[in-house]
């Protein structure tokens, strides 16, 4: 068990780089704590397969170093590196029984066959495999075949780190709640460093304490999933959490303060102050569906806004609208009435989140 | 040009993949077929396209029995889960491909492809090689060429499980967008709950080769018809816990159990599934006659910005759905507040014999 640090951390493909578009991975600091339960979510081609290849040993960083506890391990092979990986597909041998694959990695470094045994036993127990010890493989469904690939990364003691390249793809939706939930049991019970890597936000916030949120090559927020959800550190982490993505538009600078299309934002004066100072140019808005308030009568804080269309996905709606001449989303609930063709709307200040060049802008605390 | 299915059935190597399905899909219409692994979508949809016959049963189009026309003389094009196109055509070629088949001039050609591209947003892909493209650049590529050449009907066969969920949300809102203005049958499969509310229209319930029920896709999920659609039919899956009718109380065990409200008062005393959607059970009470009950938290599934609460008390276990993010720790025990007023009751049949009033209606 180990804790893996990434030290000015950078990987490129091309022999001579010209600038930080060739990095699949841009210069990175970034520490993974011992026992952590750890997901890393991004788009395809947001490096996470490189930084995953980067640490499993596949890869060896072009720039920096990357370290399991005190030791340096660039130049490590995967095999010297006692990470264990559970890829996209079960990896399983159809030949021998679960038992024999579970055994497997004990057997390979030796383990005396009395401690197999109970070490075995224990991880099938816990993965719920007890009655199909003694069955083949190959007999397996997908999710059963899934969990040996997890059980032989369990029960080895000397794993630094298990490693999950989008465990659950082949997995039916049904089955995958339940892996989900037996993925976080495991976690809780045998305290190694976990790295879950993945595109999906429900698969990532489910089994990770803490986020990484990789997008161009950097990772843009590091935070539980209530931090990405509530505070989005970057307008990217706005637009990938949550469904539908963050609402953003572009307000001015005036002497009023920020204006978007002739109307006047609810942003704290301190900010616009800072805002003034600071000369930044690159100044967006954001705010979640979820937090846009929808009023049926008028008042004060309220815009008036034109209705495109209202999604009824069942336990909730999503009613678009524009805002001036931007597209916009607001979630209602199952029972909430709304009007015809005009409805109110309001941005709560504390929801209301102010980007500059991209990046959130917070103002200390007094 | 309206598609029909009469009593259709096929069986392969003496087992039934479909059975018994009547059906009719109307012009202009977006149809979802919902249903898990192997529950005859594709069987069904490769029916509608002529690619395999029926073993029982008549496919009409237009009321026109089209059973034994094969593939080429009908007019539709599939878009499947892989993405299809020819490897060595431009993107320009692969979508004009259809239209070269029909031997159009070359202008009007020429403009179709260009048309059709950009309502993809891969105008500026054209010269380029599919292999060059993102997955979701090369499912766009497959899309356009099943677009480009007006069929009576389209086929989709779940296009957007290799892509990430923001590409699919993209291109679903699109696809919703672009059928509205067609007058073609649309034919989407799907497992997934979700995909078919965001898409709308019709929603089709394949279960084991049977459909089960179908109608306009809101309407289907609010009045499902028997418990194997309305648990298919959300996600996470509706919670049902059993209980009974007495002549003035509902009892789900010794001690959980409630007056009977004038919502459920038309239930015979008996037996009864009772359903309860997880986005209808709250952490704080919504109404007087909430039922408390202390449970124990299994787990708090996050979602970007939703949380899937499951708990369980010593006789069931529940799902709750919530908005926003909620932290819990496995065991804490917490009370939960479940709405007797909100209840689905099923007979030991499984058949709805009580759906609760909406306040709003689709």
């Amino acid at each position: 068990m180990a804790q893996i640090t990434l030290k000015s951390l950078a990987h490129t493909y091309s022999a001579n780089p010209k600038g930080p578009e060739d990095y699949a991975i841009r210069e990175m600091q970034h520490v993974w704590e011992q026992g952590g339960a750890y997901a890393l979510l991004g788009p395809s081609g947001c490096g996470k397969s490189t930084l995953l290849n980067i640490i499993s040993g596949l890869l060896e960083p072009s720039d920096g170093d990357i370290l399991f506890d005190d030791i340096r391990v660039n130049k490590l092979k995967p095999e010297q590196r006692n990470i264990a990986q559970v890829f996209q597909f079960p990896v399983v041998y159809d030949t021998m029984t679960v038992f024999e694959n579970l055994a497997f990695p004990l057997r390979n470094i030796g383990v005396p066959e009395h401690k197999v045994k109970s070490k075995v036993y224990e991880v099938a127990e816990v993965l719920e495999l007890t009655e199909q010890l003694n069955r083949k493989a190959k007999g397996l469904s997908a999710d059963q075949k899934q969990k040996v690939s997890m059980g032989r990364g369990l029960v080895r003691d000397d794993v630094s780190a298990i490693l999950f390249d989008e465990p659950l793809t082949v997995i039916d939706p049904q089955l995958k709640w339940k892996l989900r939930r037996k993925l976080k049991q495991i976690h809780k019970q045998f305290n190694t460093t976990m790295v879950y890597v993945t595109h999906d936000q429900l698969e990532a916030s489910t089994f990770a304490d803490k986020i990484a949120l990789m997008f161009e090559g950097q990772i843009v927020q590091f935070g539980t999933p209530r931090e990405l959800f509530e505070s989005p550190k970057h307008t990217f982490v706005g637009y990938f959490i949550g469904s539908p993505g963050m609402n953003f538009i572009t307000p001015e600078l005036t002497d009023r303060g920020l204006e978007f299309e002739g109307q006047l934002m609810p942003v704290a004066d301190e900010m616009v102050a800072h805002l003034r100072q600071s000369g930044i140019n690159n100044i967006k808005l954001g705010i979640r569906p979820e937090f846009v308030h929808v009023w049926t009568e008028a008042n004060d804080d309220a815009f008036e806004v034109t209705i495109q269309d209202i999604e009824d996905l069942g336990t909730y709606r999503i009613m678009s609208f524009r805002f001036g001449s931007i597209p916009m989303k607001a979630r209602l609930h199952e029972d909430q009435k709304v009007p015809d063709k005009k409805a109110r709307v309001s941005f709560p200040e504390q929801w209301l989140k102010v980007y500059a060049d991209e990046y959130l802008l917070e103002l200390p605390h007094e | 040009m309206s598609l029909t299915l009469q009593n259709v059935s096929r069986v392969v190597d003496g087992e039934t993949w479909i059975s018994d399905v009547d059906l009719t899909l109307e012009p202009g219409s977006f149809n979802v077929l919902l249903g898990r692994t192997l529950s005859g979508k594709t069987t069904l949809m490769r029916l509608m396209a002529g690619l395999d016959r029926p073993t029982k049963g008549k496919v009409l189009m237009n009321g026109v029995d089209v059973t034994g026309v094969s593939v080429r003389e009908r007019n539709i094009s599939m878009v499947y889960q892989q993405f299809i196109n020819y490897p060595n055509l431009t993107v320009y070629e692969n979508i004009a491909s259809p239209l070269r088949l029909a031997k159009l001039d070359k202008s009007t050609l020429d403009r179709r492809v260009r048309e059709t591209a950009e309502m993809l947003g891969i105008e500026s892909m054209l010269d380029r090689l599919p292999l060059e493209l993102s997955g979701g650049q090369q499912q766009r590529t497959a899309m356009a060429r099943a677009l480009v050449k007006d069929a009576q009907v389209v086929l989709f066969d779940e296009p957007l499980v290799n892509l990430d969920y923001k590409l699919r949300e993209g291109l679903r809102d699109e696809l919703r967008n672009l059928f509205k203005e067609r007058n073609c049958i649309a034919v989407y499969a799907t497992t997934e709950p979700n995909e078919a509310l965001a898409l709308g229209g019709n929603t089709a319930v394949l279960h084991e080769g049977r459909l089960l029920q179908m109608g306009p896709t809101a309407q289907v999920y609010h009045k499902p018809r028997d418990i194997i659609t309305a648990e298919m039919f959300s996600e996470p899956p509706i919670n049902v816990v059993p209980g009974e009718v007495t002549e003035n109380e509902v009892t789900f065990d010794q001690d959980v159990h409630f007056q009977l409200n004038n919502d459920l008062k038309m239930l015979q005393p008996g037996h009864y599934q009772f359903g309860v959607r997880a986005s209808h059970i709250g952490l704080v009470p919504h109404s007087d006659d909430d039922l408390e009950l202390p449970v124990k938290v299994d787990l708090a599934e996050l979602s970007g910005s939703e949380t899937f609460l499951h708990v369980r008390n010593p006789h069931f276990e529940l799902v709750l759905h919530l908005s926003g993010v909620h932290e819990y720790e496995v065991d804490q025990e917490i009370k939960i507040y479940f709405p007797t007023h909100k209840l689905y009751a099923f007979d030991t049949q499984g058949s709805l014999v009580h759906s609760p009033a909406r306040l709003v209606e689709a």
